[in-house]
């Protein structure tokens, strides 16, 4: 036999299922879609990168501080001034905002920038051309949300502490600007030189200071950074060049697309059991057929290579119309990420993802579609004169190993390759083994056990749905791994946004405090407080609040520290952030004592100021109990030694520290005050932020409510991307029941028509399908379901370390739901089988 | 008259050409008769079966069975009409391979649900039929265990399950060797004169056809001779 004629036997024979095949290339290529767009979204994020970082910062070089520039700060600053450097500078920080017209209030993130920023890209407003005029006058720029939380125009007046600003404008694009920044605080921009006007740059109030730099030989940068580094890191002055910031903006993008293409890969390894279960039922039907050919003369690997062919015209048709299909993708993409993209990504073909997609493709339709079409080799020629002849004992056969060898090795290839790093591959590859094993276990028990317990009792076309799920050609592992790991993914994504979401919505109960206010001055908590009690809102806690940074850690200080680059590191974030202490008698609701005892359990036998610290950071500065820590309060040293260790949950809504100091220590420190309340009324509790604005402008009055549902449309957003993603796997799950069911019909139709011969009415045939599509449906739901619900308790109580709770009754409105869907879909591809009269049947039988 | 047909015509389109079947079928068959249709390949045999039993519905002409115009009834209806009167038995002896030889004696008994039949009397039915057909010992076997004479003894204890008036069997004996069809076909009789059955048969075997009181011959979709047979 030539090759002339294996070929033309492939076409032939493929011509009678040519049809029935396209549903598992639509498997394929729905994986390979999504596969080619999130790869090709990634490498267009790389090269749109690469030409815009320096739009995106505004400047060369940016220094960037939580305090006012020390001299050496500012000398390094003129030096670059003197070398031709235009310099701008900014301060930010956090206030509240009042429209007065309207009485609304929000906290706004306010920034006054002098000088030429930015000095690439442009910053855009409505209406245009403001930037460069709006510091004349009494104005603000303001992000549009802003007009909507307060219900303002433009053209009315905003309150910022001290100042009114007129509301000029919007502003439309920051460069380097991701949506998801200003959902917390929108933006507002004011004229520098009415900063010290507003009264809020007081004590306590956290502001940063920023320095941006534009520069004659932008290339020389790294070396003026290295040379300076000790003494920015001295004076705690961050810095961003132009390639860091790329750097950094390229590997989180790259991150989060390659999390997005790990959800993508399921879909092509859904595809893979697609096309496996699809070949499966096709091979089952050729057997005769191969018989016949190896009876004639052909050899084991001509038979073989007749219905390969075939497989690779499954994956390169798939692969191919896949690539077309992601590239469309490809071009929503941006839109999905839009709330995280920092800048455009303008479409581009990127040849290594298309090459990618269609090689993987092809690849793996191949080796999905290897275990079943073994058989083809292994069939014998007596099969063709004997059809119930079967070979006595499948001895191992080494084809069979190396297949499934090069399958595993494939699914670990491919997700470490798409992974972020291997470790998460690795464990993703684990999960989709377990998760697979898990399915497919179920399927065979859901076999076993319907034939072990066969329900002879129950009515007949109950016992013939059930009879359906393991009888010969069945598809009952096929759909159960489609079906179930569909709705392990959507479930998983519940579950955990869910336990997120109900983390912080706890937060709301009644005796939970639902307004917090802080930055307020000693000579202001009277009158707080007093306000509070006028408008009836209980002062539900005070905690006084003390700055403070790290000067040493026992013998060293941090600059020795940081200086030693042998030693055990300990973060620089660490060392150099601004801590905000507190001092108490006694432990609050979101903390337990793990180590040592309580200031009021021991003697304080050394003298030394004691302090209570939290576990976590105590691992990262590498200190425990006798230990001691000098800070800088305010310019006084203080050294404390620490006599005991505090677990903090800090998906609590209180005020959480890392160090808590003994009472009496710091009474008289520079100090602010924080202070809860709780008023159930919303529009009470906007009134109350509004009339604390106009008495203390300085004070920073939040409403929770607000908090969480900002929260609430970050986590929405996240789960949209995925989401995303996951839709191409439930497509493929969705095609793959279509396709189990279209690929059964046959078997269905026949007995269909044998049923129908009988005397059944149609009415039984359905009920018939209805069981089976019932059955496969609700035990591949629960089985997603559990799994979702286990997936899910590991992330929530060990990636995000939170109390886990189950959604019982979304899950089991879910799991009916996949029964139902499972059930209607289930019946309306079989609306023939229902249909067909008996002899119309009977004839194509006899064909 | 068990069965009556009047002008039947069956039209099929075939590669998009109207292709003609059975044409001007006149037949009266009466109660208790034992008739064979004959024929080549082709000839229209297994459609005229099919008809007489309202497994589809003829493009012209009626057919009426015991009494009752198929033409006038729904498929759904004309299901309840096989149920209640006709058995089948299938040259590929068709039995479902999920289901033991004695449930698959069942199944027509439970199509017609709510005719009163319990449980125990059904069971005890199918199994007394099996017993009849010399299946006793293998009424928890599964199809593929049994042999093919075996299978078709299941598929007669199975066609008589429901006490037909009507009995349809398409080359009962097509796919058996001549010792084990003539055991079949022993039985098959006996069933008949013990139920008291109409009986229509298309067959190619000679001796099966000899056992019947009346062969039709078709050919070309018509009828060309309608003889009775000569007692023996």
């Amino acid at each position: 036999m030539s090759l002339r004629f294996t070929l033309a036997m492939a076409r032939r024979e493929s011509r009678s299922t040519r049809r029935r095949l396209v549903i598992y290339v639509v498997a394929i290529t729905l994986g390979v879609a999504a596969l080619v767009a999130i790869n090709s979204f990634r490498a267009n994020v790389a090269t749109a990168l690469r030409g815009q970082t320096r739009a995106l910062l505004g400047a060369d070089l940016i220094l960037s501080s939580r305090w006012e520039l020390t001299s050496d700060v500012k000398a390094v600053i003129d030096s670059l001034r003197t070398v031709g450097a235009e310099i701008s500078r900014g301060t930010s920080f956090s206030s509240m905002g009042l429209a007065p017209r309207t009485g609304f209030t929000r906290l706004l993130q306010v920034r006054a920038v002098s000088g030429g920023y930015p000095f690439y890209g442009a910053i855009e407003t409505e209406p245009p051309g403001l930037w460069d005029t709006f510091r004349d006058g009494r104005n603000a720029l303001v992000d549009p949300a802003v007009l909507v939380q307060l219900d303002a125009r433009l053209g009315d007046t905003l309150a910022i502490g001290a100042s009114r600003f007129l509301i000029a404008g919007t502003i439309t694009h920051v460069p380097g600007d991701i949506g998801l920044e200003s959902a917390f605080a929108p933006r507002a921009y004011i004229p520098p030189q009415y900063l010290d006007e507003t009264g809020l740059l007081q004590f306590g109030s956290i502001s940063w200071h920023g320095t941006f730099a534009k520069l004659d030989d932008p290339d020389g940068i790294e070396l003026l950074v290295e040379a300076k580094d000790s003494l920015f890191e001295a004076n705690r002055v961050w810095t961003t060049t132009v390639p860091e910031y790329e750097e950094d903006l390229t590997t989180g993008l790259d991150r989060l697309g390659s999390f997005l293409g790990l959800v993508g890969l399921v879909a092509l390894l859904l595809g893979g059991v697609g096309v496996a279960s699809g070949v499966h039922v096709f091979v089952s039907e050729k057997l005769d057929t191969a018989a016949v050919l190896r009876c004639l003369g052909a050899r084991q690997r001509q038979a073989f290579t007749i219905y390969l062919l075939q497989a690779v015209l499954i994956g390169t048709t798939g692969a191919t119309l896949g690539v077309a299909l992601g590239l469309i993708v490809q071009a929503v993409i941006p839109q999905v990420l839009q709330d995280f993209l920092p800048l455009d990504v303008p479409f581009r073909f990127e040849w290594t993802a298309i090459l990618a997609g269609l090689g993987i493709g092809l690849w793996v339709s191949l080796i999905f579609a290897l275990l079943p079409l073994l058989r083809i080799k292994d069939v014998a020629p007596l099969r063709a004169l004997r059809r119930d002849f079967e070979k006595a004992g499948r001895r191992r056969d080494p084809w069979r190993l190396a297949t499934y060898a090069a399958l595993l090795a494939s699914l670990l290839g491919l997700t470490v390759w798409q992974a972020p790093e291997a470790a998460v591959g690795f464990a993703f590859a684990g999960a989709a083994v377990v998760s697979a094993a898990v399915l497919g276990l179920t399927a065979f028990a859901l076999m076993r056990l319907t034939r072990r317990f066969f329900p002879r009792r129950a009515s007949f076309p109950l016992r013939q749905g059930i009879a359906n799920l393991f009888r010969p050609h069945n598809q009952t592992t096929a759909v159960m791994l489609a079906i179930g790991s569909g709705v392990f993914l959507i479930a998983v994504l519940y579950v955990v946004q869910r336990n997120l979401l109900d983390q912080i919505s706890r937060e709301t109960r009644p005796d939970r405090p639902n307004l917090v206010m802080f930055d307020i001055q000693p000579d202001q908590e009277e009158g707080v407080a007093r306000l509070l009690e006028e408008r009836g809102a209980p002062l539900l806690q005070r905690t006084p609040i003390v700055p403070a940074r790290l000067t040493r850690v026992g013998e060293r200080s941090v600059e020795e520290i940081l200086a030693d680059t042998a030693g055990p590191r300990i973060p620089r974030w660490a060392l150099l952030r601004e801590y905000r202490h507190t001092y108490r008698e006694v432990l609050v609701g979101s903390e337990e004592l793990v180590e040592g005892a309580w200031f009021s359990e021991a003697e304080n036998e050394s003298g030394t100021a004691r302090i209570s610290i939290e576990e976590d950071i105590a691992e990262e500065l590498r200190v425990g109990i006798g230990d001691r820590l000098t800070w800088d309060v305010q310019g006084v040293p203080l050294e404390t030694e620490i006599t005991n260790v505090r677990r903090v949950d800090w998906a609590r809504f209180e005020p959480n520290f890392f160090a808590v100091f003994e009472p009496g220590v710091l009474d008289d420190a520079p100090q602010t005050f924080l202070t809860l309340s709780r008023v159930d009324d919303p529009t009470r509790r906007a009134e109350i932020q509004r009339d604390l604005v106009i008495a203390f402008p300085n004070v920073v009055a939040l409403d929770l409510a607000i908090i969480i549902e900002a929260i609430d449309a970050i986590l929405s957003k996240v789960a949209l991307a995925i989401r995303f993603m996951a839709l191409f796997s439930i497509a493929c799950g969705l095609v793959i029941l279509v396709g189990a069911i279209a690929t059964s019909r046959y078997q269905r139709l026949r007995e269909s028509v044998l049923l129908k011969t009988l005397g059944a009415r149609s009415r039984i045939i359905r009920r018939i399908l209805a069981t089976e599509y019932f059955a496969l449906g609700s035990f591949a739901g629960l089985a997603g379901v559990s799994l979702a619900a286990i997936a899910g308790w590991i992330t929530v109580r060990f990636l995000f370390e939170m109390s886990f709770r189950l959604p019982a009754v979304p899950l089991l409105v879910f799991w009916m739901a996949t029964a139902l869907l499972t059930t209607i879909i289930g019946l309306a591809n079989s609306r023939e089988v229902v249909r067909r009269t008996p002899l119309a049947g009977m004839r194509d039988f006899a064909e | 008259m068990m069965i009556i047909t009047k002008g039947l015509e069956q039209t099929y389109t075939s590669g998009g050409r109207p292709l003609t079947v059975l044409k001007d079928i006149d037949l009266e068959i009466d109660e208790r008769e034992v008739v064979a249709i004959v024929g080549p390949s082709g000839s229209g045999k297994t459609t005229l079966l099919g008809l007489l039993a309202g497994l589809d519905l003829p493009s012209a002409g009626q057919v009426i069975l015991d009494g009752q115009d198929l033409s006038a009834l729904s498929e759904d209806e004309r299901a309840i009409v096989r149920a209640d009167k006709v058995g089948f038995v299938f040259q590929s002896f068709q039995l479902i391979p999920t289901l033991t030889a004695l449930e698959n004696v069942l199944v027509p008994i439970e199509l017609r649900d709510g005719d009163g039949v319990d449980g125990p009397t059904a069971a005890a039915r199918a199994g007394g039929l099996l017993e009849r057909v010399g299946l006793g010992d293998r009424t928890h076997h599964y199809p593929a265990q049994l042999s093919g004479g075996e299978q078709q003894r299941v598929g007669l204890a199975r066609a008589f399950a429901n006490r037909p008036k009507i009995l349809m069997a398409d080359e009962p004996t097509g796919n058996l060797d001549a010792e084990t069809g003539a055991n079949v076909i022993e039985i098959m009789v006996r069933l008949n004169q013990e139920e008291g059955t109409t009986l229509v048969l298309v067959t190619h075997d000679v001796e099966l056809a000899a056992k019947a009181h009346r062969i039709i011959r078709l050919s070309g979709g018509r009828i060309v001779s309608d003889e009775p047979v000569a007692a023996p």
